[in-house]
């Protein structure tokens, strides 16, 4: 588990020339940029850019068509334990018979290796774990009981519990109620001062300045890059929505009557 | 003490198929179930061919075998674009009628009762003893089966936790670096040892019977996993037990009644369980209507 | 081929052969529509329920006839739908499973009926349980007289309906808002499975007869995106394998005719596997590499001209 600082100073997640494709067409198209360290960085894009599936080559889920994939100076399958992964709410059956801080005591199933069993000490990290979240009440309840805003905050719990330097998160805050997004966010933000890395997929375009530091703007090949304040700019959402981007507009006048579009404009 | 023998084998079915039927319905696969035990057919028939006896661990090893193709296959047609349970019904009837053909063809060599593979002959297993070292050592599917319920509670206790979350979050299990796959093909590869070690005393439909409905009757009863296992075993030796009284009050098929008895199990599980029962339901909507 | 022609002038091979062929048809094409409905395992849980059906219409009448198992089967195959669609409705097990559990509650319930039947003197028993195994060669006039009706009413029927099923298997909630009796269709369809496959179980046996039904329509589904040329296809497949089959089975003693038929459209659905044009094996490897040599053009073009900006820089 011991890394050497110097790998450690490597960049989070580096990613030259990913290419991926299921079939004839490419869903990613030679995909190259490096996350900075401490950042909580959006991915943005259509649907149908290749979010998810850049979530999942990154983490070494999905055979690659070319690229290669970094993860703090290694390649990912030998780094598996520095990241920690929250995929999409939907990916798994709620029915299945486990309560919540099962859920979470799941995510120190990496680090427990090959026979050893969760014990005392587990259960301990799950529920503080769950408390972080704001769900130490619901520990023993079934999944299926929880609501879907609940149901994210386990798996974030889970995510925590991984105890990572790099978090990957596939659409944390879909369908999810205004207390749920609150505390995600509240939880971003301390990850942040703890010094680690998140990328988050992120389908509200209207709170991204709010919540990330840097965005990635992708559909299909990477758009644009950098800072938000620089990058997301009308020119380049335009660039990465493509025709569908009349509501956008009207969005960004409304952004510009309240004077927060800092960035915009430039284009 | 042929009463025994008989409750004692199908004890020792129920409890191999119930555990491993708890991870097929949760990851979704009981037909995969189905499929196995169908497609081990051939497997059963030419290592039988190869080797000359029926009372061999290479029988247990060729259907082993077997299994494991059927799920390369299946995989394989799901990944190129077939439905799933389509690709399931391919493969399954294709290795059937491959096993079917070679009994038809060797009729004369193998002396294996068609039969016999969809219902089992449960009532001859104490007919067919070992004998070791000129003592009687009790019937050979005891053994057989006592062999695999010890490989399958060691893998599955050893391995539990990669099970479990294979089972619930595959995708994070691969993001954790547990081989997917390799556990995949193991539970199918235990699940093909549970159905041969079933097939001459108990047949291919009972097989299928005790791997889906007692796992099934126990998730209505229980919202916990490990409990859910328990639960399913104690069903299923129920199943057995209650299906051996059947059969000798309706002389009748003792296999058959017993996946009636297992139905009927379930049938009470569906009706009367009170987390998920039909009746617990009812019951809760007609109370929160006229709390309204 | 000599062969073949002597099947051909063999009165009793000819019914055998005509059965066969017709079974293989009705089966192609209304499997085409089960498997676009996403129930291909239906006609396998249907030929398991069956046969509590069938004991019991042998039970009550005493007699083998294949009308009357009709009737039966056709009961118990309906009783089997209504049972599956009440476990997922009322409880959260999933389909699978519970198509599973109803499928081995059947069986079993069957077996011990047909012990039942064993053991007490109905005098005509002998040959139910062949039944259940399939015995293509003790077909019939009269058997294949009712396969020839079978047939060609479910052929018709989906050709007179075909736009109806084609509607349910695509899109039933439209279906609905456009007026159809969707239950009604639906409940017809689940109807005509039953009966394909209650007449195929006499040919092929209760485990094989899920092949008649899938099969054809899965070789078919690699060659086409048309549902009519698909649906023909699939009739055609299955005739084709009910032929080879009946022949190759005639060549060999002891060869059964069923099972070799199942291995004739396990080869077509192999064959369609590797072959079909945008679907199949080589064609989607082909165009994996395309994709992968376009890949690599673009970077190369990519590379030549950042290379020359950085020069004109």
């Amino acid at each position: 588990m011991q890394r050497t600082t110097e790998a450690l100073t490597a960049p989070p997640l580096a990613i030259s020339g990913l290419s991926v494709a299921y079939q004839k067409k490419p869903v990613l198209r030679n995909v190259s940029f490096q996350l900075p360290h401490g950042e909580l960085v959006g991915v943005v894009g259509p649907n149908g850019a290749g979010k998810s599936t850049l979530i999942k080559a990154a983490l070494g889920l999905i055979p690659k068509l070319a690229g290669e994939v970094q993860v703090f100076g290694a390649p990912s399958a030998s780094q598996r334990k520095l990241i920690g992964y929250v995929p999409q709410r939907e990916s798994v059956d709620w029915d299945f018979p486990t309560n919540a801080l099962d859920v979470v005591m799941m995510g120190r199933y990496g680090h427990l290796g090959w026979f050893r069993r969760p014990g005392a000490k587990e259960k301990r990290l799950a529920l503080e774990c769950l408390a972080k979240v704001g769900m130490a009440d619901y520990a023993n309840r079934q999944i299926s009981q929880l609501s879907g805003g609940q149901q994210q905050r386990v798996f974030l719990a889970r995510a925590l519990a991984q105890d990572a330097r790099l978090y990957v998160m596939d659409e944390p805050f879909a369908g999810v109620d205004a207390a749920t997004e609150k505390a995600i966010i509240g939880l971003l933000q301390e990850l942040k001062r703890e010094g680690k890395t998140v990328m988050v997929v992120h389908h509200d375009l209207a709170t991204v300045k709010e919540y990330f530091d840097s965005v990635l703007l992708l559909n299909v090949e990477v758009q644009a890059f950098g800072k938000t304040a620089e990058v997301f700019t009308t020119a380049n959402l335009a660039q990465t929505y493509g025709g569908r981007f009349a509501y956008l507009n009207q969005q960004d006048a409304e952004m510009n009557e309240s004077g927060a579009a800092s960035g915009i404009g430039r284009g | 003490m042929t009463d025994f023998w008989i409750i004692l084998t199908g004890s020792l079915v129920a409890t191999c198929c119930s555990i491993l039927g708890c991870f097929l319905i949760l990851r979704r696969m009981a037909l995969i179930g189905d499929a196995i035990s169908h497609s081990v057919l051939p497997g059963i028939v030419i290592a039988f061919m190869v080797s000359g006896s029926r009372d061999s661990f290479i029988m247990l090893l060729g259907a082993s075998v077997l299994g494991l193709v059927t799920v390369f296959l299946i995989q394989l047609f799901q990944q190129s674009g077939v439905q799933s349970d389509a690709s399931i019904g391919v493969v399954f009837t294709a290795l059937f009628a491959v096993g079917v053909v070679l009994v038809s063809l060797n009729l004369r060599q193998v002396d294996l009762d068609l039969d016999c593979v969809l219902y089992g002959e449960i009532a001859h297993v104490h007919w067919n003893t070992w004998t070791l070292g000129g003592t009687d050592m009790g019937p050979k599917a005891v053994w057989l089966l006592g062999f695999t319920l010890l490989v399958i509670v060691t893998l599955v206790s050893l391995f539990y936790k990669q099970f479990k979350l294979c089972a619930f979050d595959p995708l994070l299990a691969a993001a954790v670096g547990i081989p997917v796959a390799l556990f995949h093909y193991l539970l199918m590869g235990l699940v093909s040892m549970a159905t041969v070690s079933s097939f001459e005393s108990v047949g291919a439909i009972l097989v299928v019977g005790m791997l889906i409905i007692p796992a099934s009757a126990a998730y209505l009863l229980t919202d916990r996993l490990g409990l859910m296992i328990v639960i399913s075993v104690a069903i299923g030796i129920a199943s057995t037990v209650l299906g051996y009284a059947a059969a000798y009050v309706l002389d009748a098929s003792i296999a058959g009644c017993m996946v009636c008895a297992a139905a009927v199990l379930f049938i009470l599980a569906f009706l009367l369980s009170p987390t998920h029962g039909l009746v617990a339901r009812k019951l809760w909507r007609r109370m929160n209507q006229q709390s309204l | 081929m000599e062969s073949f022609w002597s099947m051909l002038t063999d009165p009793n091979a000819q019914w055998i052969l005509l059965g066969c062929m017709l079974l293989g048809l009705c089966s192609g094409v209304i499997g085409c529509f089960a498997y676009l409905r996403k129930q291909s395992l239906m006609g396998d849980t249907l030929a398991h329920a069956a046969l509590p059906g069938i004991c019991i219409a042998f039970m009550l009448s005493g007699t083998k006839s294949i009308g009357l198992f009709l009737v039966g089967a056709g009961i118990a195959g309906l009783l089997a739908t209504f049972g599956i669609g009440w476990i997922t409705r009322y409880s959260r097990i999933k389909s699978d499973a519970a198509m599973g559990i109803v499928l081995s509650s059947f069986f079993g319930l069957g077996i011990v009926l047909l012990t039942q039947i064993q053991h007490s003197n109905y005098g005509n028993q002998s040959g139910l349980d062949k039944f259940l195994f399939g015995q293509a060669a003790s077909m019939i006039g009269s058997d294949v007289t009712i396969m020839l009706i079978v047939s060609l009413v479910i052929v018709a029927a989906c050709t007179l309906l075909f736009k109806e099923f084609k509607l349910l298997s695509f899109d039933p909630g439209f279906a609905k808002g456009l007026g159809f009796p969707i239950a009604l269709l639906d409940q017809l369809l689940m109807f005509f499975i039953v009966v394909s496959v209650v007449i195929g179980i006499q040919a092929v046996g209760v485990v094989l007869v899920a092949a008649l039904l899938i099969t054809p329509a899965v070789s078919a589904r690699y060659w086409t995106d048309r549902l009519g040329v698909m649906v023909l296809l699939s009739g055609l497949f299955g005739a084709l394998s009910g032929v080879v089959g009946t022949w190759l089975s005639s060549t060999t003693v002891s060869l059964p005719t069923g099972p070799v038929s199942v291995l004739a459209q396990t080869l077509l659905f192999g064959l369609s596997l590797l072959l079909g044009p945008r679907r199949g094996l080589l064609a989607k490897r082909l165009t994996h590499r395309k994709a992968k040599l376009v890949l690599q053009e673009e970077q190369r073009m990519r590379a030549t001209v950042s290379g020359k900006g950085g020069v004109d820089a």
